[in-house]
C-alpha cells in the first residue's frame, strides 16, 4: 500500500464530484422512469444500472487512491499504448451501436474505450511535456505533442465519433499553458470566427469585411514596418480558409452535419424535423420556470419528448424539473470543479502533475461547454456526454479516473520530488 | 495571462449559460404553453344544463343529447374525405373550409368540424371513427323545449363566439352558451361547471397516465334547476290571444314583483333555434324587419303610454296637494289653452268631472288642467317639471328597471334640460309640454314599465323589481334586488281615489263592457297616436290599443299591461285581452266565451299590411 496522505486530499473536489454524481443519478432516475419500475435499483432500468456503475466507480476510486502516485507517471506511456490498442481493436472486435463502432461488448456489459483514452492521453501528454528534454517552444516538440493527441483523436474519428474526437481540442489550453505561442490560440479563434461567419453569411462577404478591417488596421497603426505584408498574408489566409469552409460545408459535410449548424445559426427553423432535439430540449428547459416542476413531475420528461434525455440531453431534465435554480446550481458545481482543477494544477511542484491537472480542467470544460451549450441551443448538436450526469458506465468511470488521478497526484504533491 | 485564460473562459461560459437559462426559463414564458400543449391533453366532461320549470312546477325546458364532430388539426392524418363527407352528409368544400378555420383557430386545440349530428349519423360515424385520426366525437346537451309559448322569455343557447372566448377563458371553441332570455341571464347557474381531465401524453401522442396523478382533475358539476315566476298556462293563453296581432302583454304579481307572463307577438317556435338549423333560422328571423319575431316587445318596444299615464299624473297632483279629489274641471270637448287658441281635444262625456270621473271617462281636459297645476306649482316651469319627473322615476319610468332578463329599454321621461335643449330660449311653459298630461308627446315607456306602474298602484305605493327567477334548485331566491320593497314618492292614502276611478272604468266608464263576473277589476284604457315613415314622409298609422289593469281590487293577484299595435282604441283589443287574462289567471277558466271568440277571430294582419301596400290608406277604421 502507498503511504497515502489523506490530510492532503482535496476534499472540495471530492465533495463536488459526489454532489454531481448523486444529482446526476436523481435526474437519470426521473428521465428513465417507467411504469415497469419496481425499485430504485432495478437493474433492468437505466437508473438501476447507473446506480451499479456508481457503486463500481467507488472501487475505482479506492484503487486509484491506494496506488502509488509515481505509478501514473512511470506507466503513463504504457497506459497510453494500451489505450491506443484498445481503440485500434475496435476496428476488429468493436460493436456498432447507432452508427458508431465505439463499443466492446462482454456479455451484457458494453465498454467504450474512448472514454478512458482521455485520461490516458492526458497522462501521456503530461509525461512528454514534463520530460526535461522537451521544450514546447520548439516546433519539433510541438509536433510530437500534437501527434500524441492526434493518434487517439484520429482513431476515434474513424469509429466515427466526431463528438468524442472533438474533446481532444481541449488540450490546446494545456499546450498554451505550457508555452506554445498565443498565435496558435489566436489562429484557432480566428478560424472558428471565420467558419461561423462564412456559414452565417457567405465567403465573399467575409473576405470583403476582412479586407476592410485590414485596411483600417493599416491606417490606424503607427509602426508600419512589415505591417503591410503581414496584413496581406492574413487577408489571403482568411480568404482561402473561408472558401475552403464554404467548399467543405457544401461538398464534404453530410446533410445532417449541415443541418446541425444551420439550426444553431438560426438559418433554419424546423421544429418537427432536424431541429426537433434542440427544440424539445428548449421547451423542456423553458417550461421549468424558477423552481421547476418538481422531481419526476416534468411533463416533457415523462412524455419522452426530448430524445436521448438520460444520456446527452440529461441537462434538459434538470432544467424542467429543477428550474432555473437547479440549472444554475449545476452550472456552479461544474464551474467550481473546473476552477478547482485549475487551482490544483497551479499549486503542483512537478510539471507532470501540473500538465495532467490542467488537462483535467480542460477536458471537463470542453464537455461542460459543448454539452450544456448544445442542450440550451447555443452550440451545434454534438454528441458528447455531460460528465457525471449522463447515463453510461464507461463515461462515469472515465471521468472518475480522470478526477481521482488528479486528486491522488495532488495529495502527494509535497512528497513527489524526483 | 497564460494562467488566467482558461479561468476567464470558464467564468464567461458560466455567465453566458446562466443568461441563456434566464432567457429560456424566466424571461420567455412561451415555453410553458408549448410544453403544456405538447405534453398535456385536456378532456372536458360537459355537465347537464339545468332544467327550467314554471311557477307551478311544470317542466318548460329539458335536455337532449347531441354529438359534435371535433378535430385537433395537428393530429389529423390523411383520410378518406369522400367517405367522411358521405357519412356526415356534408360537402367536401365545406369540410375543407371548416378544417382551415379550425387550423386558424389553433393547431393544438380542438374545434368543431360538424356540429350537432343526428342520432343516426352519430351511430354510423362512431363505428368508423377509428379511421379518422385527429377527429373525435364530443357529446353535449341541447335544449328540449316542452312549450312553444315562451321563446322570448327562455331565450336559446348557441356556440360561443371568439369574442366571448377571449373575454371568458372558461369557454372553449364549440362550447354552448345562453344567448338570450333566461338562458343568457342565468348562464352561470344553468351551465354548471364542466369537469376537466388532464392527461399526460408522450411524444407519439399516446395517453400514458393522468397528469399529476389526477390531482388537478375535477368532476363536472350539474347545472342548477331554475323555477321561473311565469305561469305557463297563462303564458300560453296570452300567446293564443295575441295571434294575428302585434304587441305585448306583461303580467306581474304585485305582492312579489314576479312576472307571471311576458308575451310578445309575433314570436317564434323555440325549436327553430336548436341544432344544426339554428344559424340559418336565426339569420332569417334576424332579418325579418317587418314582424321582428326576435324582438321582445314587452321589454324593448318603447310606445307612448297614452291614457294609463293619467292615473299617475293624478297621483302626483294629489301628493303635491295641487288638487283635491273632489275638485271639478270643465270639459268643452277639449281644453283650450294659450293665447293662440290651441286646443287639446276630448270626446263626448258629461262635464264637469272630478278625479274618479275624470279617470273613468278618461277626460283629456281634466288631466290637462291637473298637469298644468303640477308644473305651475313651482316657478320657473323647469323646477316644476323636474319635480314631476322625480315622482315618475320613483315608479320605474325613464330608466332601466333592472329585471333579470336582457336589460331592455329605459323609456323616456323628458327633463327640464331636455326641453331647454329643444327650446334654447328656455321660454317653454307647462302648456308647451301639455301632451305629457295624457301620456303622449315626449313620454315613452315599455310595456313592462307600465305593468310595473300598475303593480305599484295595486300595492298602494310600492313595487318589487319585476323578475323571472323564483327558485334555484328548489330554494327560494333571496336576492335583495328582487325581495326589497321599492317605495314610490306617493303616500298610500292618495291611491284609494285613483283606484276608485280605475274601478269605475269598468263599472261606468270606457271599459264597462269588459267586466268579468265575480272579479272587481281596476283598469285604464289607452289609445296612443303613432307615426311611421313611409318613403321618408311622416305618416300617421292607426292608434295603438293600450290597457292596464289589476285585480281583484283588494289583495290584487295580478297587474298587467297590454299593448296591441294599431288596435285602434284601448278597450277594443287590449281591454278585451286584459279581461280574459285576468279571468284565466284568477278563475283558471274562461266564462267570457264570446269575448274570447271575438279576440281569437279578429286579425290585424290587414292593418299591418297597409303601410307596405304602397297604396294610400285610411286609418282608424
Amino acid at each position: 500500500m502507498a503511504k497515502s496522505n489523506l490530510g492532503n486530499i482535496d476534499w472540495i473536489s471530492i465533495l463536488v464530484y459526489f454532489l454531481l454524481v448523486i444529482f446526476g443519478w436523481i435526474n437519470i432516475y426521473s428521465a428513465s422512469l417507467s411504469d415497469a419500475a419496481t425499485s430504485y435499483f432495478d437493474l433492468n432500468q437505466p437508473y438501476g444500472k447507473q446506480a451499479l456503475w456508481i457503486g463500481l466507480s467507488m472501487i475505482f476510486i479506492i484503487i486509484i487512491l491506494a496506488t502509488e502516485s509515481k505509478f501514473f507517471e512511470r506507466f503513463s506511456s504504457i497506459i497510453y499504448m494500451v489505450s491506443l490498442v484498445s481503440l485500434l481493436g475496435l476496428f476488429i472486435f468493436g460493436k456498432t451501436i447507432s452508427g458508431a463502432t465505439s463499443w466492446y461488448v462482454f456479455g451484457g456489459i458494453s465498454i467504450q474505450p474512448s472514454e478512458f483514452a482521455k485520461a490516458a492521453t492526458a497522462l501521456a501528454l503530461a509525461k512528454y511535456i514534463s520530460d526535461l528534454q522537451t521544450n514546447m517552444k520548439h516546433f519539433k516538440h510541438q509536433a510530437k505533442a500534437l501527434l500524441i493527441l492526434a493518434l487517439p483523436a484520429l482513431l476515434i474519428m474513424g469509429q466515427p465519433d466526431a463528438g468524442s474526437a472533438l474533446v481532444y481540442a481541449a488540450f490546446i489550453f494545456t499546450m498554451y499553458r505550457e508555452g506554445i505561442a498565443g498565435l496558435y490560440l489566436f489562429l484557432g479563434f480566428l478560424a472558428i470566427s471565420v467558419f461561423v461567419l462564412t456559414l452565417l453569411f457567405n465567403a465573399t462577404t467575409v473576405i470583403i469585411c476582412s479586407s476592410i478591417i485590414a485596411i483600417c488596421i493599416y491606417f490606424l497603426t503607427k509602426k508600419k514596418k512589415n505591417l503591410i505584408s503581414k496584413l496581406v498574408i492574413y487577408t489571403i489566409g482568411i480568404s482561402l480558409f473561408s472558401f475552403s469552409v464554404n467548399y467543405v460545408f457544401n461538398h464534404v459535410f453530410k446533410q445532417h452535419h449541415r443541418d446541425r449548424f444551420n439550426i444553431v445559426l438560426g438559418k433554419e427553423v424546423d421544429a418537427k424535423g432536424i431541429g426537433y432535439n434542440t427544440d424539445q430540449s428548449e421547451i423542456a428547459i423553458g417550461s421549468g420556470g424558477w423552481f421547476g416542476k418538481g422531481w419526476t413531475e416534468g411533463t416533457q420528461t415523462k412524455g419522452g419528448f426530448v430524445p436521448e434525455q438520460h444520456t446527452d440531453y440529461i441537462f434538459s431534465t434538470v432544467g424542467e424539473e429543477w428550474g432555473f435554480v437547479g440549472s444554475v446550481f449545476v452550472i456552479i458545481l461544474f464551474s467550481i470543479l473546473i476552477i478547482r482543477a485549475l487551482f490544483i494544477a497551479e499549486r503542483q511542484k512537478s510539471q507532470f502533475n501540473r500538465v495532467y491537472c490542467y488537462s483535467v480542467a480542460s477536458i471537463l470544460f470542453i464537455h461542460f461547454f459543448v454539452n450544456i451549450g448544445m442542450v440550451i441551443g447555443i452550440v451545434p448538436t454534438v454528441g458528447i456526454p455531460l460528465p457525471f450526469f449522463s447515463y453510461g458506465g464507461s463515461g462515469l468511470w472515465g471521468f472518475t479516473m480522470l478526477v481521482f488521478i488528479m486528486v491522488k497526484l495532488d495529495s502527494d504533491r509535497m512528497t513527489s520530488n524526483f | 495571462m497564460r494562467k488566467l485564460l482558461l479561468l476567464i473562459i470558464i467564468i464567461v461560459t458560466a455567465i453566458g449559460f446562466t443568461a441563456r437559462l434566464f432567457y429560456l426559463q424566466i424571461y420567455d414564458t412561451s415555453y410553458e404553453n408549448l410544453s403544456r400543449n405538447n405534453a398535456v391533453k385536456i378532456l372536458y366532461d360537459y355537465p347537464q344544463r339545468g332544467y327550467l320549470f314554471d311557477r307551478n312546477n311544470k317542466l318548460l325546458v329539458a335536455n337532449q343529447p347531441s354529438y359534435d364532430v371535433m378535430a385537433i388539426p395537428r393530429e389529423i392524418k390523411a383520410f378518406d374525405t369522400l367517405e367522411f363527407c358521405k357519412i356526415l352528409n356534408t360537402k367536401k368544400e365545406k369540410l375543407v373550409k371548416q378544417l382551415n378555420k379550425a387550423r386558424n383557430y389553433s393547431r393544438q386545440l380542438p374545434s368543431v368540424i360538424v356540429p350537432q349530428l343526428t342520432k343516426s349519423e352519430y351511430a354510423y360515424l362512431q363505428e368508423k371513427m377509428w379511421k379518422y385520426e385527429g377527429f373525435y366525437i364530443q357529446k353535449r346537451s341541447l335544449r328540449d323545449y316542452k312549450t312553444k309559448a315562451a321563446a322570448n322569455v327562455l331565450g336559446f343557447i348557441g356556440e360561443v363566439n371568439n369574442r366571448i372566448i377571449k373575454k371568458q377563458p372558461y369557454y372553449r371553441s364549440g362550447d354552448l352558451i345562453g344567448k338570450q332570455g333566461i338562458e343568457s341571464a342565468y348562464e352561470k347557474e344553468l351551465r354548471g361547471i364542466k369537469g376537466v381531465k388532464y392527461i399526460q401524453k408522450d411524444r407519439l401522442n399516446r395517453e400514458i397516465a393522468p397528469y399529476k396523478a389526477g390531482k388537478l382533475d375535477t368532476l363536472p358539476v350539474r347545472g342548477k334547476d331554475l323555477h321561473l315566476t311565469i305561469d305557463i298556462e297563462l303564458q300560453e293563453y296570452g300567446k293564443k290571444l295575441m295571434q294575428n296581432k302585434r304587441g305585448g302583454i306583461v303580467a306581474i304579481e304585485p305582492s312579489s314583483g314576479e312576472i307571471l307572463a311576458l308575451i310578445t307577438a309575433p314570436s317564434y317556435d323555440p325549436d327553430l333555434l336548436v341544432g344544426r338549423k339554428r344559424s340559418t333560422n336565426y339569420t332569417r328571423m334576424y332579418y325579418d324587419t317587418i314582424s321582428k319575431p326576435l324582438y321582445d316587445r314587452g321589454l324593448l318596444a318603447e310606445y307612448p303610454p297614452g291614457s294609463p299615464f293619467k292615473t299617475i299624473n293624478a297621483l302626483i297632483a294629489l301628493e303635491e296637494g295641487v288638487i283635491a279629489p273632489e275638485d271639478r274641471f270643465s270639459c268643452y270637448h277639449g281644453y283650450k289653452y294659450g293665447s293662440r287658441g290651441r286646443k287639446m281635444g276630448c270626446h263626448a262625456h258629461p262635464s264637469p268631472v272630478n278625479l274618479t270621473k275624470g279617470i273613468a271617462v278618461s277626460c283629456n281636459s281634466y288631466f290637462a288642467q291637473v298637469y298644468r297645476k303640477i308644473i305651475e306649482k313651482y316657478e320657473p316651469p323647469q323646477k316644476g317639471l323636474d319635480n314631476w319627473r322625480k315622482h315618475l322615476e320613483s315608479f320605474g319610468f325613464g330608466n332601466f328597471l333592472g329585471y333579470d332578463l336582457p336589460p331592455g329599454r329605459p323609456g323616456r321621461i323628458p327633463s327640464a334640460a331636455y326641453y331647454d335643449k329643444v327650446y334654447p330660449a328656455k321660454n317653454w311653459r307647462a302648456t308647451t309640454t301639455l301632451s305629457n298630461a295624457i301620456g303622449q308627446g315626449e313620454v315613452v315607456s315599455t310595456p313592462i314599465q307600465l305593468a310595473n306602474m300598475t303593480a305599484a298602484i295595486a300595492n298602494r305605493g310600492f313595487y318589487y323589481t319585476p323578475h323571472m327567477l323564483k327558485k334555484i334548485n328548489n330554494t327560494k331566491i333571496t336576492e335583495p334586488k328582487f325581495t326589497t320593497k321599492k317605495h314610490t314618492t306617493i303616500s298610500p292614502i292618495h291611491f284609494e281615489k285613483v283606484i276608485e276611478g280605475m274601478e269605475q272604468v269598468f263599472t261606468k266608464g270606457t271599459a264597462s263592457f269588459l267586466q268579468v263576473p265575480g272579479i272587481s277589476i281596476c283598469g285604464k284604457t289607452g289609445t296612443a297616436e303613432n307615426f311611421t315613415k313611409i318613403d321618408g314622409k311622416r305618416t300617421q298609422l292607426t292608434d295603438h290599443s293600450i290597457f292596464i289593469a289589476f285585480a281583484p281590487k283588494n289583495n290584487p293577484q295580478i297587474a298587467l299591461a297590454v299593448f296591441v299595435e294599431n288596435g285602434y282604441w284601448g278597450a277594443r283589443y287590449a281591454g278585451r285581452i286584459s279581461s280574459l287574462m285576468i279571468e284565466k289567471y284568477i278563475k283558471k277558466e274562461i266564462t267570457l266565451k264570446r269575448m274570447e271568440e271575438w279576440v281569437l277571430n279578429h286579425s290585424l294582419e290587414e292593418e299591418y299590411a297597409k303601410p307596405y301596400s304602397g297604396e294610400p290608406f285610411k286609418i282608424n277604421q
